[in-house]
C-alpha cells in the first residue's frame, strides 16, 4: 500500500503560542484515521492544515505523493465534511453539490453525472432541488458528504460531522460513513471528540493533546495498551482506576497502601523496582467477590451501585481510594456491602509516575 | 438547568392574584400620559413645518404657527422648489435636489461597495496587519472632520477633482467608510466560517465567494447600509460647503443660503417649504424602513 | 479495503520514530522547501490584499497622514496657501488670545454638558418607560427617532422659525393675553445656547434612547426575575441592579455623544449663524471653517482643528483605555 497523506514535521504558530507541535503522520491508501482528542488539542486545527484552510508555520504535507503545502484548499484533492455541514443555504442541494464542481469549469453533462452518482449512494435523489433550510439535521449532512463525494477525490476530510446531530441519529449517520468507507475506499480522515466514534470507525486513532499526537494506533491498541496516562484516562468511560503505589520484590509486585498485588503476567517492559509507580485498570478488568480469594485482594465497601441497563457500575471504596468497576446486571450489590476485589493484571497498565508512559 | 426553569416561567405566566393590572390603572396613565406628552414634543417641529408650508404669507403673518390653515395653498412648495432665492441665484431648491442626486447615487453604491469588501476581507481574509487597519479606521471615525479637511482639499486638488461632484463622492466613501466597513464586519464575522471553508474546498476564490456566497446571504445588511448612507449623505453639509462649487452645491446647502438668505422679504411659508422638502427624503427612507433603521444606528454604537 | 484488520495494526507507527531521528535534517529539508514556498506565500490571497488597498489608503493618507499634515502646518504661519515657514505655538498663542475662540470654547463646554447630562438622562429614562411592555412600542418609537433622521440644516431651521419671537411661541403666548412673556432664546446672546439645546435634544435624544432600549433588551430576562423573587421594587432594580449592569451602553453612549457635540457645526450655522451680536453662539468647528476657507489664514485653523483634535482625545483615551486597556490586566 502507498500513501495517501504524509505530514511532515508540521509546526503550526499562531503568535507567538504553539498550536500544533512538530508533527508527522502518514495515512495509507484508504486508510480511516481519526484524529481525537478533549477541544483545544489541536485536532481540528491539524484537519484545517490538511485541507489547506491554514498557512502552517513549518514542515510539509504531501498528499498523493505530491507536495501540497502551499496548495490551494481546491487544488489539493481533498473532500470536506464540517460540523455545521456549511451548506450554501441560498443554493439548492443540486446547486451545493455542483458549485465546487462549476468552478472547476467541468461539463455539465459530467456534473449531471456525478450529482446523480453521489445522490444515488447517499439517497438524496428527492432533496435535490430543494433548498438546505427544508432539510433535517441528518439530510443535510448527507448532502454535506455528497459534496465531498461529488469530487471524486481520494482523500475525505470530516470535521466534527455527527456533533451537532442527535444520538440516534448520530449512531445511524455512522454506520452509513463506515459503509462508504468500505464502498468508496478512499482515505478518511475524521476529527472527532466522542471515542465511541473514533473506536467504531477508525483504523488508527491519533489521541491528541496539546498540539501533541500521545498515541497513534490501532483501537485495541490504544484501549488496551494506552500509551500514557492520559491516553488511558481519556479513553473508557467510566475513565480507567489508578492506583498510586510502588513496585517491589524487583518488580514483580506492585504495593498499594497495605496491599501487594502480584504484577505476574503484566503484559509490558520490565519493571522494575520504582518507588512511585501507578496501576490502570478498567472497570471491567475487576472482579468482586465476597469472600476472600486465595490470592492477596483489595478489601472494599459497595458505596453506589450504578445501574445502566446492561449491566451495571459499582462505585466502590478501598480505605481511601474510590473504584469502580463494571459488573453484570446479576452481580449488583446494595451500597454497604463488604467485598474483595481482583485484578486482571494481564490487561492492566502500569504507569512510571514521573515520565506518565506505561512501562 | 431545565427542570429548575419550568417552574419559574410558570409561576410568571400565571397571575398571582394579588396585582390585576386594569388598563386604566394609575402606573399606566401616569406611563402613557408621560410618553404621549413626549411625542407631542417630537411631532410638533413636523407639525408646524407643515402647516405654515401650506399657508399664504398673509395668514402666516396674522396667525398662529401651530393652527391648520384657513386655506391652503401649495405656492410655497411651487416656490421654494424652482424660484426661490439664495444669495446667487433663484432657481429655488430643485438644482441642489439634483446636484444631492446626483451626489447621492455614486457615492451610496460605491462606499457600500468598498465598505462591504472591506469587511468580507477583514473578515475572511485576513492578512498581516489587517487588526491594525480597522482599528485606525475605527479611531479614525472619531476624529473630528475639521482635522483632515484641508489636507483632503490638496489631496483632491492633487487628483484634479476638487470642486467636482467625484471630489464629494470620494470624501462620502472615505468617511462612511469606518462605520460600513464595521456594519459589514459585524455581519460577515456572524456568518459561520465553515461556510467560507467550504467554499474554498469548492476551489472558489476571493470574488467568487463575496458575490456567490456572501453577497447572497447578506441583503438585510446591504439595505441597513444603504439606509445609513442615504440618509447620512442626504444630510450632509460641511462636505459639501467644503468640497464643491456653488452651482454644485447639494440641497442642503442650497437650503440654508435660501431661508438664511439676507436679501429680500423673509417668505416663512417658503423656507418651511424648502426644509420639509429637503427633509422628505430621508424622512420617506426612514418611514419605510422601520427597524431596519434602528438596527442602522445601532450598529454604530455596539462595538464588534 | 474490506476485511484485513490484523494488516492494519501493522502499519507504521511513525510518530515518536520520526521526531526522534529527523530532528535537524528534516529543518534543513523544509528550509530548502519553503524557500521555493515563499514567494509564493506572498502572493497567496493577493486578490484579497488588492481589494484592502482602499481601505489601507484611507487610514494611511487620509486619517493619519491627514491628521498628521494639520498637527505639523499648525506650527506653520500658513495665510492663504499651506507653506512650511515655522512659527512655534504662535498660531496657538494666538488662538488662546482670540476672544471668538474663547467664547467657542466656553459655549462647546456649556453646550455640551448639557446636552450629554440632558440626553443621556432623558433618553434613558425614556428607554426605561418604553421597557414597560406598552402597547404602540413601534409607533412611540418611530415618533421619538424621526428627528434623527434629519439634517442638522433642517432641525436648526424648523426650531429657527418655532423660537421666532414674532410668530413663533412667544407671539402666539403674547396673541393668548400674556403681553408680557417673553421667550426668545435666539436673539438674546445670554440664552441662544438653550435655543440650541432645544433643537439638539429634539434631534438627538430619540437616537440616545435607541441605544439604552437596546442596553435594556440585553439584559438577561433572569435578572429581572431574581429581583423580582428578592422583592426589590421596580424603581430600585433599575437604579441598583440594571444602570450598574448598563456602564458599558452608558459609556459607549457618552462617548459617541460627546464626539458628536465637538464636530458641532451645521446645527449653529442653520439655526443662529453664530450670532446674535455676531459670535454669541460661536463654536470651535465655525472658527475652524471661517478661517481656513474664508479668512484665508490657513495657520489658525489649523491651530484650532489641532485643539479639536485634541480634545476628542481628551474624551477617547480614557474609554479606549477603560475599553481595551482594562481587558488586559484585568
Amino acid at each position: 500500500m502507498t500513501k495517501s497523506i504524509e505530514v511532515k514535521d508540521l509546526t503550526l504558530n499562531f503568535g507567538s503560542v504553539s498550536v500544533l507541535k512538530n508533527m508527522n503522520i502518514d495515512v495509507q491508501e484508504g486508510e480511516f484515521v481519526v484524529l481525537l482528542g478533549p477541544s483545544g488539542c489541536g485536532k481540528s486545527t491539524l484537519l484545517n492544515c490538511l485541507a489547506g484552510l491554514l498557512d502552517i508555520t513549518e514542515g510539509q504535507i504531501w498528499i498523493k505523493g505530491k507536495n501540497v503545502t502551499w496548495s490551494e484548499p481546491s487544488a489539493r484533492g481533498i473532500g470536506m465534511v464540517f460540523q455545521s455541514y456549511a451548506l450554501y443555504p441560498q443554493m439548492t442541494v443540486r446547486g451545493n453539490l455542483s458549485f465546487g464542481l462549476k468552478n472547476q469549469r467541468m461539463p455539465k453533462d459530467e456534473i449531471d453525472r456525478r450529482v446523480a452518482r453521489a445522490s444515488e449512494i447517499l439517497q438524496i435523489g428527492p432533496l435535490l432541488d430543494r433548498k438546505p433550510g427544508a432539510l433535517s439535521g441528518g439530510q443535510r449532512q448527507r448532502v454535506a458528504i455528497g459534496r465531498a463525494l461529488v469530487r471524486d477525490v481520494d482523500v475525505f476530510l470530516f470535521d466534527e460531522p455527527l456533533s451537532n446531530l442527535d444520538a440516534k441519529l448520530r449512531s445511524e449517520l455512522r454506520v452509513e460513513i463506515k459503509r462508504l468507507h468500505s464502498k468508496l475506499n478512499n482515505t478518511m480522515v475524521y476529527v472527532t471528540h466522542d471515542q465511541i466514534e473514533a473506536l467504531t470507525l477508525a483504523d488508527r486513532i491519533a489521541v491528541m493533546k496539546g498540539g501533541v499526537i500521545q498515541q497513534l494506533s490501532d483501537p485495541q491498541t490504544i484501549y488496551n495498551k494506552p500509551s500514557n496516562l492520559f491516553v488511558a484516562g481519556f479513553i473508557g468511560s467510566p475513565s480507567m482506576n489508578f492506583l498510586h503505589g510502588k513496585t517491589v520484590d524487583g518488580g514483580k509486585a506492585f504495593h498499594f497502601g497495605d496491599h501487594k498485588i502480584d504484577l505476574a503476567g503484566y503484559d509490558g517492559g520490565a519493571v522494575l523496582e520504582r518507588d512511585q509507580a501507578i496501576l490502570g485498570v478498567r472497570p471491567e478488568h475487576i472482579t468482586v467477590s465476597h469472600d476472600a480469594p486465595a490470592g492477596p485482594s483489595i478489601p472494599a465497601v459497595v458505596e453506589i451501585d450504578e445501574h445502566l441497563g446492561a449491566d451495571s457500575l459499582l462505585w466502590l471504596k478501598a480505605g481511601t481510594k474510590e473504584l469502580c468497576v463494571r459488573v453484570p446486571v446479576e452481580g449488583r450489590l446494595p451500597a454497604g456491602t463488604k467485598v474483595h476485589l481482583g485484578l486482571d493484571i494481564a490487561k492492566a497498565s502500569l504507569f512510571d509516575n514521573k515520565t506518565e508512559q506505561r512501562i | 438547568m431545565a427542570d429548575t426553569a419550568l417552574p419559574m416561567t410558570k409561576s410568571a405566566v400565571v397571575p398571582s392574584g394579588t396585582k390585576p393590572r386594569r388598563i386604566l390603572s394609575g402606573r399606566n396613565i401616569m406611563l402613557y400620559g408621560i410618553l404621549i406628552v413626549v411625542c407631542l414634543y417630537y411631532i410638533l417641529p413636523l407639525w408646524v413645518m407643515v402647516m405654515t408650508s401650506v399657508k399664504g404669507m398673509p395668514e402666516v403673518r396674522l396667525g398662529n404657527i401651530f393652527a391648520p390653515p384657513v386655506e391652503i395653498t401649495f405656492q410655497p412648495w411651487v416656490k421654494a422648489w424652482s424660484e426661490a432665492c439664495t444669495g446667487l441665484n433663484c432657481d429655488g431648491l430643485s438644482r441642489g435636489f439634483w446636484n444631492s442626486v446626483q451626489i447621492l447615487i455614486p457615492s451610496v453604491i460605491l462606499s457600500i461597495v468598498v465598505a462591504s469588501v472591506n469587511g468580507y476581507a477583514l473578515v475572511n481574509w485576513r492578512f498581516k496587519g489587517s487588526d491594525v487597519f480597522f482599528t485606525i479606521l475605527i479611531f479614525g471615525s472619531f476624529i473630528p472632520y475639521q482635522v483632515m479637511l484641508y489636507p483632503i482639499v490638496i489631496l483632491l486638488r492633487e487628483m484634479g477633482i476638487y470642486g467636482t461632484l467625484w471630489g464629494l463622492v470620494l470624501v462620502h466613501t472615505i468617511f462612511g467608510m469606518p462605520i460600513l466597513t464595521l456594519l459589514f464586519r459585524n455581519y460577515f464575522s456572524s456568518i459561520p466560517e465553515e461556510l467560507f471553508k467550504a467554499a474554498r474546498v469548492d476551489g472558489a476564490g476571493f470574488w467568487g465567494i463575496y458575490f456567490r456566497i456572501m453577497l447572497p446571504m447578506s441583503l438585510p445588511i446591504f439595505v441597513v447600509a444603504l439606509i445609513l448612507q442615504v440618509t447620512g449623505i442626504w444630510n450632509d453639509f460641511l462636505f459639501g460647503v467644503v468640497y464643491t462649487k456653488p452651482e454644485l452645491y447639494p440641497m442642503t446647502v442650497q437650503l440654508n443660503n435660501i431661508v438664511n438668505s439676507v436679501q429680500g422679504v423673509k417668505e416663512y411659508n417658503v423656507n418651511m417649504a424648502a426644509t420639509l422638502l429637503t427633509g422628505l427624503v430621508p424622512l420617506v427612507v426612514y418611514f419605510i424602513s422601520g427597524k431596519l433603521f434602528v438596527r442602522g444606528i445601532a450598529a454604530g454604537a455596539v462595538k464588534g | 479495503m474490506g476485511g484485513d484488520p490484523e494488516n492494519r495494526t501493522l502499519k507504521l507507527l511513525k510518530v515518536g520514530a520520526a521526531r526522534d531521528l529527523g530532528g535537524p535534517f528534516s529543518a534543513l529539508y523544509s528550509r530548502g522547501e519553503r524557500m521555493s514556498g515563499q514567494p509564493k506565500r506572498l502572493l497567496r490571497n493577493l486578490n484579497a490584499k488588492i481589494a484592502a488597498i482602499p481601505m489601507v489608503l484611507t487610514t494611511l493618507v487620509v486619517f493619519v497622514g491627514g491628521t498628521i499634515w494639520t498637527v505639523v502646518y499648525s506650527f506653520t504661519d500658513s495665510k492663504l496657501l499651506p507653506r512650511l515657514r515655522w512659527v512655534g505655538f504662535d498660531q496657538y498663542e494666538r488662538l488662546w488670545s482670540n476672544s471668538r475662540w474663547m467664547v467657542s470654547i466656553e459655549n462647546l463646554m456649556f453646550f455640551g454638558v448639557l446636552s450629554l447630562v440632558f440626553t443621556i438622562s432623558v433618553g434613558f429614562l425614556l428607554a426605561v418607560l418604553m421597557d414597560q411592555k406598552i402597547r404602540y412600542e413601534d409607533t412611540f418609537r418611530t415618533i421619538m427617532l424621526y428627528p434623527f433622521a434629519l439634517s442638522f440644516i433642517v432641525t436648526g431651521l424648523v426650531w429657527q422659525w418655532i423660537l421666532n419671537p414674532q410668530f413663533g411661541i412667544e407671539g402666539i403666548v403674547r396673541g393668548w393675553g400674556w403681553e408680557s412673556f417673553s421667550f426668545d432664546p435666539l436673539n438674546n446672546p445670554q440664552t441662544v445656547l438653550y435655543g440650541l439645546l432645544i433643537a439638539g435634544l429634539w434631534q438627538g435624544t430619540g437616537f440616545v434612547m435607541c441605544l439604552m432600549l437596546a442596553g435594556l433588551r440585553g439584559i438577561d430576562e433572569d435578572i429581572w426575575k431574581a429581583a423580582r423573587v428578592d422583592g426589590i421594587a421596580t424603581w430600585k432594580t433599575y437604579l441598583v441592579v440594571i444602570v450598574p449592569m448598563m456602564r458599558p451602553v452608558f459609556i459607549t453612549t457618552l462617548v459617541i455623544v460627546a464626539a458628536g457635540i465637538i464636530k458641532l457645526y451645521d446645527l449653529v450655522v442653520a439655526q443662529t449663524s453664530g450670532g446674535p451680536g455676531g459670535n454669541a453662539s460661536q463654536v470651535p468647528a465655525m472658527y475652524v471653517y471661517d478661517y481656513m476657507f474664508q479668512a484665508q489664514n490657513l495657520g489658525q485653523g489649523f491651530a484650532a482643528s489641532t485643539m479639536m483634535l485634541l480634545s476628542v482625545l481628551i474624551v477617547l483615551i480614557p474609554w479606549a483605555y477603560l475599553e481595551f486597556g482594562g481587558k488586559k490586566h484585568g
